[in-house]
C-alpha cells in the first residue's frame, strides 16, 4: 500500500519496461526504498536505526560465509581453526573482528532502534504487528548471538553453552531430558558444537525472511514519525529516495566509523579474554559472564536467589524470558491515544528518569561478579522494571493529560499547514 | 544531478544550472562507491591459498639411493611429483626423437639440470584435466613411448614425460628444483 499521491514507477528504458513486465523487481524496489515510498518528512535521526540494523544483518551474513570457509565445526579443532582464520587466512583477521564486533554494533543498534519504539510508542495501532515481528527478530537475534559466539571453543564459549542450555534445565519435570537433548550428551561437546554451527548458518537466513515480513507490515500503514499525528497530506511527506537514502546513508556513515574504530583499534575491547583458553570441561572461569549485550537479562536471571513456590532457579529463568515477552504485550499495556513521548508529560519523565536508568543499571549489574552489594541492586532494578511495564505504563497512559498535538506534521514543521487552518474555520466552537 | 523532486533547493541553482549541492552529492557517492569496492579486496583475498598453504611450498627428497630405472612418487602442494633415474635406454631414446615434431618441443637436457640429465623431475599431473598418469610405479603401464600413460582421457608420454599422443597438449609440468649432493629440494 501507499498514499494516493506516491510517485508510480514508470520505466522508460525499454529492457526496464520489458523487465517490469515479466519480473517487477525494481517496481518493488522503487515502492519500497524509492521514489515510490512517501514518509513523514519530520523523522529525526532515531529512525536510521532500521536501516543500519538491515545494514548490520547483511555485514554479518557476508563476513560469516566468509568465516564458514575457513572454520572447522569439531571440538578437536575448533580453536585452532579460529587461531588459522587469524593467523594465516588472508585478511582473516578482519573478517573475524568485523564479524565479533558486527555482533556488537548490531545490539547497540537494535537496543536504540527498540528504545526509539519504546518513546514514540512505535507499538501502537496501526503498527502492532510491526513491533510483534520486531520483537520476534530480536529473539532471533539473541539465540543466533549466543550460538555464534559457541563456536570459538574457547573457555567463555564452552561455559556460556553450559550455562545457557542450563536455564532450560529449570523448567520442571521436563528440563533434565531436555538440557541434554538439546546438548545432545551430558555437557557440550562435539554434538553441540556441531548443530550451534548449523543452525547459527541457517537462523540469520531465517531471520532476513522475518525482516521482510517486518518491512512489508511497516509498508501497510507507513513508518511512524517523531509527533506521532499520522499522515494526513502530500505536504507531511516526501520520497524515500533522495530524501531518506540520503539521510540514512549519512548515518551510515557515521555509525561505520564508530564500528571501524572497534574493528581497527580495539577489536577485542568489547570481547572477553578467557575466550582465548581453549574450552576446558574441567574448569570454569572465575568471573563468568556473557557478551555485553545479553547484561540486562543476565541482571534479572542472577536476581532471584530464593525459593517462593517454585525454585529460585526457575524464577530466574522465567522473568528472564518474560523480560523480552512482555514486550509483545506493549500495544495492549499502553493505552494512551497519543503515541508520542514528546506529548506524554508523565510518561516522558518515566521514560528518562525510570526505565532508562534501569537499563543502564540492569547493563552494569549483568556485568558484575554475582556478589553483594550487585545481587540487591539487581534485585531492586529487576523490580522497576516489570513495575514500568506492567504497573506504571498502564496507570500512567490512562490518568495523564497529554499536551496539545500538532494538527499535521506539516504544522509541526513549517509553523502552519493550509489545511490546519481549513479545519480550524470549519469548526467554529473551537 | 538536479531531479525534479528536488523543490528544496531549485533556488540555489547557478546560471549553469549545476547546483553547490551536485559537488558534495557527486563527492559523496563517489567516495561511498570506491570505499565499498575496496571491501571487495579482502573478501576475494580470503580465498587465496591462507599462509599455512603457501608454507608447504618446498619438498625436500634424499635420491642417494634412487639407482637407474627406479621412481620415486613424492607430495608437492599436495600434488603428485615424479622423480625418475633414467636409464641409460630411456635417455637415448629420448635424445632420438626428432624435437620438430612434438607437440611441445623440448630436449630431455632443456628437462633436466646440467650435470644430472639422468635424473627426471616431473609433476605427476597430466596437463590434460590433471589426473595422475601412471608409469612411475613398479609394473604401471608405461603407454606406447615407455614414459607416462595417462588412464583418464589417453595421453601418452614418452621417456622424459614429453606429450605424444592423446588430449594433453603440454608436456608434463617440471617444477623448480635444485639438487645438491643427493639432496632434491623441489619449490
Amino acid at each position: 500500500m501507499s498514499f494516493p499521491w506516491a510517485k508510480q514507477y514508470e520505466p522508460t528504458n525499454p529492457l526496464m519496461k520489458y523487465l517490469d513486465e515479466k519480473l517487477p523487481l525494481p517496481r518493488l524496489v522503487y515502492n519500497a526504498v524509492g521514489a515510490g515510498y512517501p514518509v513523514p518528512r519530520n523523522l529525526n535521526y532515531m529512525w536510521n536505526f532500521g536501516v543500519l540494523a538491515g545494514f548490520c544483518l547483511v555485514l554479518q551474513i557476508v563476513t560469516g560465509v566468509v568465516l564458514a570457509m575457513h572454520y572447522a565445526a569439531n571440538d578437536a579443532v575448533a580453536f585452532n581453526s579460529v587461531e588459522h582464520i587469524m593467523r594465516d587466512v588472508n585478511w582473516g583477521w578482519l573478517m573475524r573482528y568485523a564479524h565479533a564486533n558486527g555482533a556488537s554494533f548490531f545490539f547497540v543498534v537494535l537496543y536504540l532502534h527498540i528504545f526509539r519504539g519504546f518513546y514514540y510508542s512505535s507499538y501502537k495501532a496501526p503498527r502492532e504487528m510491526v513491533w510483534l515481528i520486531g520483537v520476534v527478530i530480536f529473539l532471533l537475534t539473541m539465540a543466533t548471538a549466543f550460538m555464534g559466539y559457541v563456536l570459538p571453543w574457547g573457555q567463555m564459549s564452552f561455559w556460556g553453552a553450559k550455562v545457557i542450555t542450563g536455564l532450560f534445565g529449570a523448567i520442571p519435570f521436563v528440563g533434565e531430558p531436555l538440557q541434554v537433548w538439546l546438548l545432545g550428551g551430558y555437557a557440550p561437546d562435539n554434538a553441540a558444537l556441531n548443530r550451534f554451527f548449523s543452525l547459527h548458518f541457517l537462523l540469520p537466513f531465517v531471520i532476513a525472511g522475518v525482516v521482510i515480513l517486518h518491512i512489508w507490515a511497516l509498508h501497510i500503514p507507513g513508518s511512524s514519525n517523531p509527533t506521532g499525528v499520522e499522515v494526513k497530506s502530500e505536504s507531511d511527506t516526501v520520497p524515500f529516495h533522495p530524501y531518506y537514502t540520503a539521510k540514512d546513508g549519512f548515518g551510515l556513515g557515521v555509525a561505520l566509523l564508530v564500528y571501524c574504530a572497534f574493528v581497527f583499534f580495539m577489536p577485542n575491547a568489547l570481547g572477553h579474554p578467557d575466550n582465548y583458553i581453549p574450552a576446558n570441561p574441567l574448569s570454569t572461569p572465575a568471573h563468568i559472564v556473557p557478551e555485553w549485550y545479553f547484561y540486562p537479562f543476565y541482571a534479572i536471571l542472577r536476581a532471584f536467589t530464593f525459593d517462593f513456590i517454585l525454585p529460585a532457579k526457575l524464577w530466574g529463568v522465567l522473568a528472564m524470558f518474560a523480560a523480552i515477552l512482555v514486550w509483545f504485550f506493549l500495544p495492549w499495556l499502553d493505552k494512551s491515544p497519543v503515541r508520542s513521548g514528546n506529548y506524554r508529560p508523565m510518561f516522558r519523565k518515566f521514560f528518562w528518569f525510570g526505565l532508562i536508568p534501569t537499563m543502564a543499571a540492569l547493563f552494569y549489574l549483568g556485568g558484575a561478579p554475582a556478589e553483594e552489594p550487585y545481587v540487591m541492586f539487581s534485585q531492586i532494578f529487576t523490580a522497576y522494571y516489570f513495575l514500568h511495564f506492567l504497573v506504571i505504563l498502564p496507570i500512567v497512559s490512562s490518568i495523564e493529560k497529554p499536551e496539545p498535538l500538532p494538527f499535521s506534521i506539516t504544522e509541526e514543521v513549517l509553523g502552519s499547514d493550509d489545511k490546519a487552518v481549513l479545519n480550524n474555520k470549519a469548526e467554529p466552537a473551537a | 544531478m538536479a531531479t525534479t523532486t528536488d523543490t528544496a533547493n531549485t533556488q540555489v541553482v547557478a546560471e549553469d544550472g549545476v547546483r553547490r549541492r551536485d559537488f558534495i552529492e557527486i563527492a559523496a557517492v563517489a567516495t561511498a562507491g570506491v570505499g565499498g569496492l575496496f571491501t571487495i579486496l579482502p573478501l576475494v583475498s580470503q580465498m587465496a591459498p591462507s599462509k599455512d598453504v603457501l608454507a608447504e611450498s618446498t619438498t625436500e627428497l634424499d635420491i642417494s639411493a634412487l639407482e637407474p630405472g627406479q621412481s620415486i612418487k613424492a607430495v608437492f602442494r599436495k600434488q603428485p611429483v615424479f622423480v625418475r633415474n633414467l636409464t641409460q635406454a630411456e635417455m637415448d631414446d629420448a635424445n632420438a626423437v626428432d624435437v620438430g615434431d612434438l607437440r611441445d618441443p623440448q630436449t630431455l637436457a632443456e628437462r633436466t639440470l646440467a650435470g644430472s640429465e639422468n635424473i627426471l623431475v616431473v609433476m605427476g599431473v597430466c596437463t590434460h584435466l590433471g589426473c595422475v598418469p601412471l608409469g612411475a610405479a613398479e609394473g604401471e603401464v608405461k603407454g606406447e613411448y615407455g614414459g607416462y600413460f595417462c588412464p583418464c582421457h589417453g595421453s601418452h608420454y614418452d621417456t622424459a614425460a614429453r606429450i605424444r599422443k592423446g588430449p594433453a597438449p603440454t608436456n608434463l609440468e617440471v617444477p623448480a628444483y635444485t639438487i645438491s649432493d643427493s639432496t632434491l629440494v623441489i619449490g
